[in-house]
């Protein structure tokens, strides 16, 4: 292992050790355990689509679509095959890899429009994905249609989530420090320059939206068997509005800024439910709206504005900076 | 054949309500390049005050809508000054004021569904206009459908009449444009903005009135779909193009209704938005959308 990489492990695992033990002493709850799992989740399809929006700049509404094709392939294996280690590590490789292959086959043709109108086809895209898991039932009766799949084994743990999790920042980390991901934000400073200079954009386009999508169903596998039950409006184009928020608040080109904002993003929501009490119901919406509306106009470049946290940084030493803050659009 | 008419009446008519939401869109991202998501929200306040002010203040109908669209110009208005301007005068990434605009749609959703507001059940409108029809050449229309196409047309004429006739007009049309050119012709930005979000959200309150005449349930939930069908309609016909709202918007009615008459209920969002798609592929900015050129 080269040293630069020792340390974020090293940290990864030390937080892991931390946070395992808090759980098993009951320190933390099954209740906050859950919102936790939750959170991480949110995280693995914040960062798929950080590296969509964010990195390669492609406006993307329909990130829900590929969560709850994930969920639904994942959970549809483990309820043919059985809930066991193995069937669930394939289960969450299908869910992903289902997502991805989507991903691929549409993003191939609709890459190619720019901006709003990429995100109002793949807007109409997430509800197309929607109104087919609303009939779903008619493809097989266990996916359940618009009454929702139930009996999937509870088989999503902590220790699934949090390496899951690892993985898929680790994993966008390294893509976006490569030749590949520096090719991604070209694509995003200025596309026709980026083509100009001999980027084969439409590759990158694509390479950034199938790795991102594949996230976002790895995501959803994850969710299916933490909660055992899903049903279609869990992933309607709402939904892709939550991530897209966590990516923006964070700050666009910001991994550790995505990171931070889907946990806390989640837990604010949490939060919210212990302070309002019995109006939570009623209020939630109201609050969440008001939140967002002001963090937005008080810092429309994100929280973190494109800039990273690192280890580096927080030791005292001079703070890395990441990709250039100003995001595409 | 005659029930394929009686189909394409319904999809007019539908399609002339989207067209009214539709050119509240297109103008907005003319102007200011921003898909106004709260749009499909003052769609369903203006359907609630019409709706309020028929039953509870006891106006005739025609002044109850009158009053509705009063109403939402103020709240339009009121949106672009509190929530979009602060972002425009900051020079904020387009992305941001997006953003907002999704979170001014949640507030007014969720707002309005709190029980000392609008609440959050479905409420039943009570109806307008006697129930008359008519038998012509075989197939049937009814007065709620005259009275949509009728009030539509007017509406629309009159907005031709303000956009190319007036000097207000023609500031929008400067405005939409070249904004910095036309701020150094001494034409004030933020005030015409101001106008094209009352004339717009005055537009989307009719369209919420007639809405609930013709699908008379209202609840405030009800802007989303509607608002996302009509954004896509003017999409579809070009973004930026009040002639491409109205035609998005008529084949857009006419595909939902023609697909759940012939094909299936259950699909009908889904084709409607499958042949949004293919039309932006074989016309990446709409049916009447203007190529420009790729600047570098």
């Amino acid at each position: 292992m080269r040293k630069q990489a020792f340390a974020p492990a090293a940290a990864a695992a030390v937080l892991y050790l931390g946070l395992a033990w808090l759980r098993q002493a009951g320190f933390i709850g099954i209740y906050w355990g859950q919102i936790m799992d939750l959170a991480l989740i949110t995280t693995i399809q914040a960062v798929g689509l950080s590296l969509i929006y964010g990195f390669a700049g492609q406006f993307s509404l329909g990130h829900a679509a590929f969560y709850g094709l994930g969920a639904y392939v994942a959970a549809f294996v483990t309820r043919a095959f059985g809930g066991n280690t193995l069937t669930f590590a394939l289960a969450l490789a299908a869910g992903a890899a289902t997502a991805g292959l989507v991903a691929l086959l549409i993003g191939l043709p609709i890459l190619r429009l720019r901006s709003d109108y990429l995100g109002i086809a793949t807007l109409g895209f997430g509800i197309i994905v929607k109104v087919l898991l609303d009939n779903a039932d008619k493809l097989s009766p266990v996916l359940g249609g618009a009454r929702g799949m139930a009996g999937i084994p509870r088989l999503t743990t902590f220790h699934w989530v949090f390496w899951l999790a690892v993985l898929s920042v680790w994993l966008a980390r390294n893509l976006v420090r490569s030749s590949h991901g520096r090719s991604c934000i070209a694509v995003r400073e200025d596309e026709v320059a980026a083509d100009i200079m001999g980027l084969d954009t439409t590759q990158f386009k694509t390479l950034a939206f199938v790795v991102g999508c594949a996230m976002a169903g790895l995501a959803g596998g994850l969710y299916a068997h933490l909660y055992s039950f899903l049903h279609p409006s869990s992933f309607d184009f709402l939904k892709s509005f939550d991530v897209l928020l966590v990516v923006v608040l964070g700050g666009l080109g910001s991994l550790t800024g995505t990171v931070v904002t889907a946990i806390g993003w989640v837990f604010l929501l949490e939060a919210l439910r212990g302070v309002l009490g019995q109006q939570f119901l009623d209020w939630r919406g109201v609050v969440y709206a008001l939140v967002l509306i002001v963090l937005m106009i008080l810092r429309p470049q994100g929280l973190m504005g494109g800039r990273e946290i690192s280890l580096d940084g927080v030791l005292g030493r001079a703070a890395a900076r990441g990709g250039a803050g100003r995001g595409a659009a | 054949m005659e029930h394929l008419l009686e189909q394409t009446l319904n999809g007019l008519q539908l399609g002339f309500v989207y067209a009214l939401i539709a050119v509240g869109y297109t103008m907005v991202y003319g102007i200011i390049k921003l898909i106004n998501f709260a749009h499909g929200d003052v769609f369903m306040v203006g359907a609630f005050l019409a709706y309020f002010g028929f039953t509870s203040w006891g106006l005739p109908w025609p002044v109850a809508v009158l009053v509705s669209m009063a109403g939402c110009a103020v709240l339009g208005v009121g949106i672009e000054r509190l929530a979009y301007r602060p972002l425009r005068a900051r020079g904020a990434p387009r992305i941001a004021a997006l953003i907002t605009a999704i979170g001014v749609s949640l507030f007014i959703e969720y707002f309005t569904s709190l029980n000392f507001v609008f609440g959050s059940d479905y409420r039943n409108v009570p109806r307008v206009l006697p129930d008359r029809r008519w038998e012509l050449g075989g197939i049937t229309v009814t007065n709620v459908q005259l009275l949509v196409l009728v009030t539509v047309l007017v509406l629309v004429a009159s907005l031709q009449f303000v956009v190319y006739r007036t000097r207000v007009g023609k500031a929008m049309r400067a405005v939409a444009q070249d904004t910095d050119a036309a701020r150094l012709m001494g034409i004030d930005v933020d005030r015409i903005i101001a106008c094209t979000f009352a004339l717009g959200s005055a537009l989307a309150a009719a369209a919420g009135a007639l809405f609930a005449v013709a699908y008379p349930q209202i609840h405030p939930f009800m802007g989303i779909m509607p608002g996302l069908k009509a954004f896509t309609a003017a999409v579809l016909g070009g973004i930026g193009s009040i002639p491409g709202a109205l035609l998005g918007a008529l084949v857009m009615g006419q595909v939902e209704v023609l697909t759940a008459a012939y094909v299936t209920t259950d699909f009908r969002d889904a084709i409607a938005f499958a042949l949004l798609i293919l039309v932006l592929l074989l016309r990446p900015t709409g049916l009447l959308g203007k190529t420009a050129p790729e600047k570098v």
